[in-house]
């Protein structure tokens, strides 16, 4: 396990990318590795772009991920996804919530929202998992859940036992609403599943 | 036991660990959580001060009371705090006493990215720069112990990627500290002429010992390796650096001022040639060359502005950097706005269609100035906006008073809009201040201040209010209102334009987002009657879209605020019970 691993979670202010981050974080420090994570907290958490870094290994240095460096990319918003596309590794795989939230300069008319993100993105190679992760929190109990399902697919993918992330929800989530995000983890993980 | 903590919830564990008894703070962009996380141990006293200044100087009283004390701020809230900070270079202290000041390269919240080290070359004072949470635990621990020893404040400098970022640290038990016994000493603690001379050459002598200290103890320390260049780095800088060159030749300054020049000497007699790694200002760089250290590269590599990262670093050096596929079309930005039911919203947008120029201040309510609301002219500092104003009508006249509008919120009124009302009133201004009173300090995420009926440590406290606090200093013409009811707000700001004297429109209303503010259900846009005219659009609401040439509310963020309803002249925004 020498080489250090990149994840990235992206998305909009507000949409609950910090607990995502905090789950995993908590995975992987009981799976015993060095880990360190850098998040947003202020002005753009009012519904702007927001990213969140997490780095694993032996040994981590630099809390950042950099062009070419993420081994996973969450995208809570498709918009988000193309915006950090590039952060991508080559070979890294791309989780996209296929959901469309209009920035400021859409709404006002400024400028367009680009059309098939996800199919181009695909066309021009990246792996990727594209799901209505929305549907799915919906499903679960509560649109705000789409946190959850996220990790719920990204658990899929990982080599960890299911146990591991069961047991890093229930540390992260309040529990009174444990039951909610065990569901939600449970559908992304379904739909990863068969989606594989 | 470890586990993973923010840099400054770990700096906060300092805290709790070293015995501080004493944190005073005021919330900012990246130091919030320093004393959030610190309210929660019951062992150590934690209040929010009205402003920076006020948390140092409750910070310096404590120490000379006898405990460890800390205040914390964001850089420019050092600005604010530079006074006492001179002058308790002299004095030296009591209890030990840190003050914690949050950089933010990159300008990730802040209006500009100035390097607070400048302030502990300025003041004299010693500062320690940690590189991850672990080091935010150890050296604030350190920085009390020296602080005690050395008879000095210490600074104590993060960064949003140390201060924002979660890594691994160990914890240990608190050890008590008991209260020194405070002894009337005015030589010390009075600094009038006649004691500050004498204090001075105290400082000098001090700076020299803890130069001394800089030279041998381990804060400082060399890592060989690779010879053919050496680094010289500190803080978050030495972590991308490692992350590049595993191997590379590396001297890593844990306290940056004052420099241990012998030591430095020392690693580049060791190395063919010398690299200096720092964001920001060439602060290291330029102490080198004018003691006559070669350096071989610095700012003519990494550039004086924003944050560095690994990749920076490695096209710096001509070193390759991982390959990459791009979207390779122009991706909309995302820019912060205001939430949807923002008690700002509409007050901007009432301000706008009036056409005013609008003093602007720092807030949650700075989103009223992106588009389209695009309400504000202008935003300096905290405060600026009653005190600018001020300035701006007097050179203008009356003419331009009736046509100006300052705009401040609570918490910034209470930390330095005052005064500049002060000013105006004083000096026979005319002009008009509105107070934004969402009930909150919300841009830096909540916190209470003297305006709320609540301390840091959540228990109920007396509440300044705002109305009788303007009374008092002098205006006769004080009004409150809710900024969701339109017209009545623009009655408002209209008749107190006209008013040949100051008046202040408190536009009471609490933020949204607070747990006890109840939302209503989402509206819905009634696709028949909608004719597709934007008029809800202007008030820039973040729920409200355009498709296929009609409105349409997401249900999912709507909190039934009701403003767009006042934008609609068709009636085509209804409430679920009108169907
Ligand atoms: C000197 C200084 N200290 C702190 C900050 C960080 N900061 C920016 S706005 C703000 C307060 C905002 O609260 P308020 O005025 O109540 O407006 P709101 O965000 O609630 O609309 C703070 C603390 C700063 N920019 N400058
Ligand atoms: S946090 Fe509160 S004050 Fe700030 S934008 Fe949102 S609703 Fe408005
Ligand atoms: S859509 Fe209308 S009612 Fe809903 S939050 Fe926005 S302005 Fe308020």
């Amino acid at each position: 396990m020498s080489e250090t691993k990149g994840i990235m979670i992206v998305g909009v202010g507000g949409q609950g990318t910090l607990l995502a981050s905090r789950i995993l974080g908590s995975v992987l420090i009981g799976q015993g590795y060095d880990v360190k994570m850098s998040e947003v907290h202020g002005m753009s958490q009012r519904g702007g772009s927001v990213v969140t870094y997490v780095k694993f290994g032996e040994k981590v240095y630099s809390p950042l991920v950099d062009q070419g460096e993420a081994d996973y990319i969450l995208a809570f918003e498709r918009l988000e996804a193309a915006r950090w596309i590039s952060y991508l590794k080559d070979g890294g795989t791309l989780i996209v919530n296929d959901r469309r939230i209009s920035p400021m300069p859409v709404i006002t008319g400024a400028m367009p929202y680009p059309d098939e993100i996800v199919e181009k993105l695909r066309a021009k190679g990246s792996k990727i998992i594209a799901s209505d992760a929305l549907s799915l929190a919906n499903e679960a109990g509560n649109a705000k859940s789409v946190n959850v399902v996220m990790i719920g697919i990204l658990s899929a993918l990982a080599e960890f036992s299911e146990d591991v992330w069961q047991k890093a929800i229930v540390e992260c989530v309040k529990p009174k609403f444990l039951e909610l995000n065990q569901k939600a983890f449970s559908l992304g993980r379904e739909y990863a599943l068969k989606s594989l | 036991m470890k586990t993973l903590l923010l840099g400054n919830e770990a700096a906060a564990r300092g805290l709790y660990e070293a015995g501080c008894r004493f944190v005073s703070a005021y919330p900012g962009t990246p130091s919030t959580e320093i004393a959030e996380t610190v309210a929660k141990y019951d062992e150590i006293y934690a209040e929010w001060a009205p402003n920076e200044k006020v948390a140092a100087e409750a910070a310096i009283g404590a120490s000379i009371g006898g405990a460890r004390s800390f205040c914390a701020m964001k850089h420019v809230g050092l600005n604010v705090a530079a006074d006492p900070l001179f002058t308790v270079s002299y004095t030296g202290i009591n209890g030990g006493l840190v003050i914690a000041v949050a950089d933010d390269q990159g300008m990730h919240s802040s209006q500009n990215e100035q390097d607070s080290r400048h302030y502990a070359i300025a003041a004299k004072l010693p500062m320690l720069e940690p590189s991850d949470s672990a080091e935010c635990l150890e050296y604030m621990k350190l920085a009390f112990e020296l602080s005690e020893e050395y008879d000095a404040p210490f600074l104590f400098r993060t960064c949003t990627r140390v201060a924002h970022s979660q890594s691994v640290v160990e914890l240990s038990p608190r050890v008590e500290h008991e209260l020194k016994p405070y002894e009337k000493t005015p030589s010390k603690y009075v600094m009038m002429p006649g004691n500050a001379v004498k204090r001075h050459p105290i400082v000098e002598e001090r700076t020299q010992k803890l130069i001394k200290y800089a030279e041998t103890s381990g804060i400082n320390r060399i890592e060989m390796g690779d010879t053919s260049v050496g680094y010289v780095t500190a803080g978050i800088c030495y972590q991308y650096l490692r992350e590049c060159l595993p191997n590379a030749s590396v001297l890593k300054l844990g306290m940056v001022n004052p420099l241990p020049l012998e030591l430095i000497q020392e690693f580049a007699s060791k190395v063919d040639k010398l690299i200096v790694v720092e964001e920001l200002d060439p602060i290291i760089e330029t102490h080198l060359r004018s003691s006559g250290i070669k350096v071989d590269g610095g700012k003519n590599l990494f550039g004086l502005c924003g944050e560095l990262s690994q990749n920076k670093i490695r096209k710096a050096l001509g070193m390759s950097t991982a390959s990459f596929i791009d979207f390779g079309e122009t991706v909309p930005p995302r820019p912060p706005t205001l939430c949807p039911g923002c008690p700002h919203r509409g007050l901007f947008y009432t301000l706008g269609k009036m056409g005013l120029m609008v003093s602007g201040d720092i807030g949650c309510y700075t989103l009223g100035s992106l588009p389209p609301l695009t309400a504000m002219d202008t935003t300096i500092c905290m405060g600026a906006s009653i005190s600018g104003l001020h300035g701006f009508n007097t050179v203008r006249g009356a003419e331009s008073a009736k046509k100006s509008v300052a705009v401040i919120g609570d918490s910034t009124f209470m930390h330095s809009g005052i005064t500049g009302l002060v000013d105006i009133v004083y000096n026979k201004g005319i002009s008009t201040v509105l107070i934004l009173d969402n009930s909150i300090t919300g841009m830096t995420g909540h916190q209470q201040n003297p305006t709320t009926g609540k301390t840091l440590k959540g228990e109920p406290a007396p509440a300044v209010s705002l109305e009788k606090l303007c009374e008092a200093i002098g205006v006769k013409r004080v009004r409150v209102v809710d900024p969701y009811a339109l017209d009545e707000l623009k009655a408002a700001v209209t008749e107190e334009l006209n008013a040949l004297e100051p008046s202040v429109i408190i536009a009471r209303r609490p933020c949204i987002l607070l747990p006890e503010v109840k939302t209503s259900p989402a509206l819905y846009i009634d696709q028949e009657a909608c004719k597709g005219c934007r008029q809800c659009m202007t008030i820039g609401c973040p729920s409200i879209s355009f498709n296929n040439k009609k409105a349409a509310i997401d249900p999912t963020i709507c909190v039934g605020c009701e403003l767009c309803t006042q934008m609609c002249k068709f009636g085509a925004i209804l409430k679920k019970e009108d169907k």
